[in-house]
């Protein structure tokens, strides 16, 4: 059997404030393999983006272990990308420059990098705002250029906490299909955190649903269109699948949402 | 995407008498503005004059513009005010300097900043003014002046900048750390180059502490400067001379602050594009 690209493995995290002690994580156990398009879905303050900061090297857990290719994760890798709720670019630089940031953290070489961040750039249809402030790109390209940033230490997992919630419905809808698009051509093993539903069914292979706190797999759910045939398809189709209604649904129960 | 749509349709009657009346608004005001001016000068020319007030005390300005004359052409002014800039542009520029280091220092330490907070809060509310006498026996005359310059100035540079870097967008550090940034990676590209707004602030605010610190010191001790003119003035009763000085203080705190405005729009300048 081959090592999975990503596993938690009996993962608990517990963190003190003076207010007390909270189990944000309980017993979290599930594998991600090289290629897949994980979603996780649960409510607010469930742990769900915990587990990103977990994997990125953020914090540590606090029992138990979490591995990339079999290797505990022990720092901020160049082989993780990830892409926050904000696209945090940095409005006193230009696109290319915002794109460069990992290359120039991680101290490599900045001609290649350049060359590279074009490119990037280029194929997300941001060629002709290389030079540009943030300021000047509307919303949904201002995603694509934080994507492209995030791509530019070509990582091979990639985190995506709510990356979208910040857009408007139409961008947003448009800009998960593009992303997803990307992220399936490029082949790269990702992560979604979102508490949109529809969106986790229509991007990801598999969705798990976190508990409330402390955060626990509560279950998780494989996603196929066999009504498209082989192909996945992309975001944007599939929420018109036949298939779909039925996995909001399960996914609807699952999540136990009470409106109080 | 550009916003930057031209209007082909030639503008309406409407349009136009509304940008005659904002024309209109704009210049009743500065009109105004010069009016006051014009008011106050003409007032206080003639108050003394008829005796109205007592012009020992008041003088007056065309009085003010005839001192003004003679000290220029006596040398004097130059030297007086060359010293007073030498004394402001070195102290504004140590506090600036020792300041940014030592906000510096406490953003790149946590715990130190915490130690230390309390004592920058009470250093900075202390009235610096009060430790002129004991700069001027610890320094001399010289070096009083620019200590205390350089403390009235220092402690709400290091508060107002540390404020700034603490208040940075917690996004943004998170992203650089994602990127694999180290702590002083994540201060030279996020937290510096973000608060270059709260950089000119500090500037802005600085300008006049420093001006104060200096003529403060100068009062105290000094034997050149603006502020030991103004004393001196007083001294022998030549209120022409104060307020001449008082005047010119006034032209270079405005010199100053007009410098930092346009380094303010040089850097808001978006690059790369005319």
């Amino acid at each position: 059997m081959t090592v999975p690209k990503i596993e938690f493995r009996n993962v608990n995290l517990r963190y003190f404030t003076t207010k007390g002690e909270t189990l944000a994580l309980k017993d979290i156990n599930f594998k991600v393999e090289k290629g897949e398009f994980v979603s996780i879905v649960g409510q607010s303050g469930c742990g769900k983006s915990t587990l990103l900061s977990l994997l990125a090297g953020l914090i540590r857990p606090t029992d138990g272990e979490v591995l990339i290719d079999g290797v505990p994760v022990g720092g901020s890798s160049p082989q993780v990308g990830f892409m926050l709720q904000q696209d945090s670019l940095f409005e006193w630089r230009t696109i290319v420059e915002n794109t460069m940031l990992g290359p120039e953290i991680r101290r490599h070489n900045l001609h290649e990098a350049r060359l590279r961040a074009e490119g990037i750039l280029k194929r997300y249809g941001l060629g002709d705002f290389l030079e540009s402030k943030p300021s000047e790109l509307s919303g949904g390209m201002r995603q694509r250029a934080a994507l492209a940033r995030t791509m530019c230490l070509q990582p091979d997992i990639l985190l995506l906490d709510e990356p979208f919630s910040a857009l408007d419905f139409q961008t947003r809808l448009s800009i998960a299909d593009e992303i997803g698009d990307i992220i399936r051509k490029e082949n790269k093993t990702a992560i979604l955190v979102t508490h949109d539903i529809p969106e986790a069914i229509a991007m990801a292979d598999r969705v798990i649903v976190l508990s409330r706190r402390p955060g626990r797999v509560k279950s998780i759910h494989p996603i196929t269109f066999p009504s498209h045939g082989e192909e996945r398809p992309g975001s944007f189709a599939a929420r018109e699948a036949t298939e779909f209604p039925a996995y909001f649904n399960t996914v609807w129960e699952e999540l136990e949402v009470h409106v109080e | 995407m550009s916003s930057n749509v031209k209007a082909i349709v030639a503008p309406s009657a409407e349009y136009r008498a509304w940008l005659a009346a904002q024309r209109r608004n704009r210049l009743l005001i500065i009109a105004a503005q010069v009016g006051l001016i014009l008011a106050l000068l003409v007032a206080w020319e003639v108050a003394p004059r008829q005796h109205w007030v007592n012009p020992m005390l008041t003088s007056y300005p065309s009085a003010i513009w005839t001192a003004f004359l003679e000290m220029v052409s006596s040398g004097e002014l130059g030297n007086h005010v060359m010293v007073t800039l030498m004394e402001v542009v070195i102290s504004f520029a140590l506090a600036m300097l020792f300041g940014t280091a030592i906000a510096v220092v406490l953003w790149m330490s946590p715990g130190l900043e915490r130690v230390l907070d309390p004592f920058l809060v009470v250093a900075n509310a202390l009235p610096k003014i009060a430790l002129v006498p004991i700069f001027y026996i610890w320094l001399g005359a010289e070096g009083s002046i620019y200590a205390v310059a350089i403390a009235v100035a220092l402690f709400i540079t290091i508060l107002m900048l540390y404020t700034g870097f603490r208040q940075s967008d917690p996004n943004k550090i998170k992203l650089a750390r994602t990127l694999g940034a180290t702590r002083s990676q994540i201060l030279g590209k996020v937290i510096l180059p973000g608060n270059i707004h709260t950089f000119i602030a500090t500037l802005k605010a600085n300008a006049g502490l420093s001006l104060v610190g200096v003529i403060v010191g100068e009062f105290q001790a000094s034997k050149e400067g603006l502020g030991y003119l103004i004393v001196y003035g007083s001294q022998i009763f030549r209120m022409d001379m104060v307020m001449a000085s008082i005047v010119i203080l006034g032209f270079i705190s405005l010199a100053i602050y007009a410098l930092i405005q346009w380094t303010e729009t040089r850097i808001n300048k978006p690059s790369g594009r005319v």
